[in-house]
């Protein structure tokens, strides 16, 4: 293969060929494809290619530096261990859905020029949507539109910015973007939409929780950690990141906590665990960008496996609430392990992949004096912990038994599963591997005596906490419910208004409606009296009458003639 | 197979276990601080036991806000579709 060959077209080539093949052959070849791209990814030359003139602009299809390679290389290996969480399934939709939509994500991580990012932008947009249709009931399809909405619409700022930026600048390179002009804020809105910011997050928990079982684990890679690399590549040191990510990483865990639905509850760990990253991007220093790059690697990972074991409860038991949920390590036991590894990593246990980078974050904030950042950072390790790490794996498979027993996972998911568990303790046990891809030289050390102490300490005293609480009876139980987040406003205020816009409307032509029929009504009645039947101006005449005034009118002449 | 299998876990007595483990290498940890001097960017970091009382009473304060939160925030589950 020519070393300029965009790899996303191994994926969006590749899906085409999905529906025409069955059973092995098309398994073998879903298989394949991410191969083939990880093997097109070894052999890219640094620098930029696939160069295509369009309206006398430039666009570049690659633009390979050690970034956008990074993300290449996760989102390769997302779309493998997504591909074989999803084997087990007949559901052609999905898998080209799946496939297309890995291959969208990649082509815009390459993306050399706003134009080029824009189209692909659209099409994970596009793609992604599909994976929620495919659960195919009523509140799906209605979740699925809310989405791919929003999506749309990050999609229009980015162009709007694309072209202002082309206007001021003359140029659609995708490079450092800044917030110096109206350019820059449209696709900071843009960015920030797809990273989850807060007021602008709660897409995420609202559609990945109604995706089917492995659609919500392919929706876990790829678009919000897109958003985080768009935003790495164009924004990195604005310093408003710090404090929006500073709010991002907190206010999740809240929700997090009283939340029922558990994929809802990964949703609100990840948009606390991107606050972290938006925070390194925000900060800008070598060690931070490092860090929040090398966190979205590790984050794809773990989540990604916390999703998966989430969907395999789901598969199994067909609910994901934890108020029906409990007691599931005896039915499913390595799904149970798999996800306490998923577990530790995000919690970043020594040992696991979130200990080795979420640390150069913090490291970063506290090096550069960001002292409350820090507080609240360290606030949501510990938060994280409490909802992700304890709550997730406790209220599924260990807390009060429900009674539920049911198979556990197709092996197609437990191999998944276990992949990804490797590499998540893989980085935790070796982070130099990952550190000698990410784009900077990273002479940071996460084994000091003194972080590991203290991130044990902080951990375990979490754990007290929950144990406490939960024993004292003073942790609150899980609850049929939802909660109200910020889609409230769409989904009720800006609805009721819309409503009552339409109400008035409605009234208003009716009263309308009624004016023009009574004044039409009352002309109509004028006319009527007037040349009607019986009106005086449309009277018939008899024709006896007729010949009286002739015979008048004759009479009258004769007088007059022989009037002298 | 006599009635269902009884699991380790379904006996109380050996949850406490776990319990009181827990509680024992906290403190364990706890008191490794007395040996371990940290390098730390903020000098407060440093002082005995910081770690192990921010943690513990981040998760309180945070379990009992996001349970006062509950009575703003909390609708019926079928909220939305109705």
């Amino acid at each position: 293969m020519s070393a300029d060959f965009p790899v996303a077209l191994v994926f969006l080539l590749g899906a085409v060929v999905v529906p025409l093949l069955h059973g092995r052959l098309r398994t073998a070849w879903m298989l394949l494809l991410p191969v083939a791209a990880f093997a097109c990814l070894l052999t890219l030359p640094l620098g930029e290619s696939g160069q295509v003139e369009l309206l006398g602009q430039t666009l570049v299809l690659m633009r390979v530096d050690r970034l956008s390679l990074l993300f290449g290389y996760v989102f390769v290996l997302a779309s493998l261990l997504n591909v074989i969480y999803a084997l087990h399934l007949k559901d052609t939709v999905q898998h080209v859905a799946g496939l297309v939509y890995a291959g969208s994500s990649i082509g815009a991580v390459f993306a050399g020029d706003l134009m080029t990012l824009f189209i692909y932008w659209e099409l994970t947009a596009v793609s992604s949507v599909l994976l929620i249709w495919a659960q195919r009931s009523d509140s799906s399809f209605r979740t699925g539109l809310r989405y791919v909405l929003v999506q749309l619409l990050s999609g229009m700022f980015l162009l709007a910015g694309a072209l202002l930026h082309w206007r001021t600048t003359g140029s659609l390179a995708f490079g450092q973007i800044g917030l110096s002009g109206p350019a820059g804020v449209l696709i900071l809105i843009a960015f920030g939409i797809k990273c989850a910011f807060p007021l602008l997050h709660n897409w995420l928990q609202d559609a990945y929780p109604a995706a089917t079982p492995t659609g919500a684990v392919i929706l876990s890679a790829f678009t919000t950690k897109l958003g985080i690399y768009a935003l790495a590549r164009a924004y990195p040191g604005t310093e408003m990141l710090i404090w929006v990510g500073t709010l991002m990483a907190a206010f999740p865990i809240f929700y997090a906590v009283i939340e029922n639905d558990l994929r809802r509850v990964l949703a609100y760990s990840m948009n606390n665990q991107l606050g972290f990253m938006v925070v390194g991007i925000g900060i800008g220093s070598e060690l931070a960008i490092n860090g929040a790059v090398a966190h979205a690697f590790a984050d794809i990972l773990f989540k990604g496996l916390l999703f998966m074991s989430m969907g395999a409860v789901l598969l199994r038991t067909g609910t994901v609430k934890g108020s029906e949920l409990g007691g599931l390590y005896k039915s499913m036991p390595w799904t149970t392990g798999f996800c306490m590894v998923g577990a530790a990593s995000i919690s970043a246990f020594p040992l696991f992949s979130g200990f080795v980078t979420k640390s150069m974050i913090m490291s970063a904030a506290a090096g550069e004096g960001l002292l409350l950042t820090w507080l609240v950072l360290l606030f949501a390790s510990a938060g994280v912990f409490h909802h992700a790490g304890i709550k997730i794996p406790y209220f599924a498979f260990f807390g009060h038994d429900s009674g539920i027993r049911c198979q556990e996972a197709p092996r197609n998911m437990l191999v998944a599963m276990a992949i990804g568990a490797a590499l998540c303790i893989g980085i935790g046990v070796f982070p130099q591997a990952l550190y000698a891809i990410l784009p900077y030289a990273v002479s940071y050390q996460p084994y000091s005596a003194s972080h590991v102490v203290a991130q044990l300490q902080l951990l375990v005293f979490s754990a007290l906490a929950f144990a406490v609480l939960m024993r004292t009876g003073i942790y609150p139980p899980e609850l049929r419910s939802v909660n109200l987040d910020s889609d409230w406003f769409y989904r009720v205020l800006f609805a009721s208004w819309a409503q009552r816009a339409t109400d008035a409307l409605q009234q208003a032509r009716a009263t309308f409606g009624r004016m023009l029929r009574s004044t039409g009504g009352r002309l109509y009645a004028r006319i009527h009296r007037h040349h009607g039947p019986q009106g005086s101006l449309a009277r018939t005449w008899p024709t006896g009458s007729m010949a009286l005034w002739v015979t008048t009118m004759l009479l009258a002449w004769l007088a007059l003639y022989y009037l002298p | 197979m006599s009635g269902p299998r009884e699991y380790w876990l379904d006996r109380s007595e050996n949850v406490s276990k776990i319990y009181r483990g827990l509680w024992l290498f906290g403190l364990a940890l706890l008191a490794v601080d007395l040996a371990l001097h940290k390098h730390e960017d903020f000098a407060f970091a440093a002082w005995f036991g910081f770690y192990c009382l921010f943690g513990f009473f981040a998760c309180v304060v945070l379990v009992l806000v996001a349970k006062r939160l509950r009575g703003v925030l909390m609708r019926a589950e079928d909220y939305y579709e109705r």
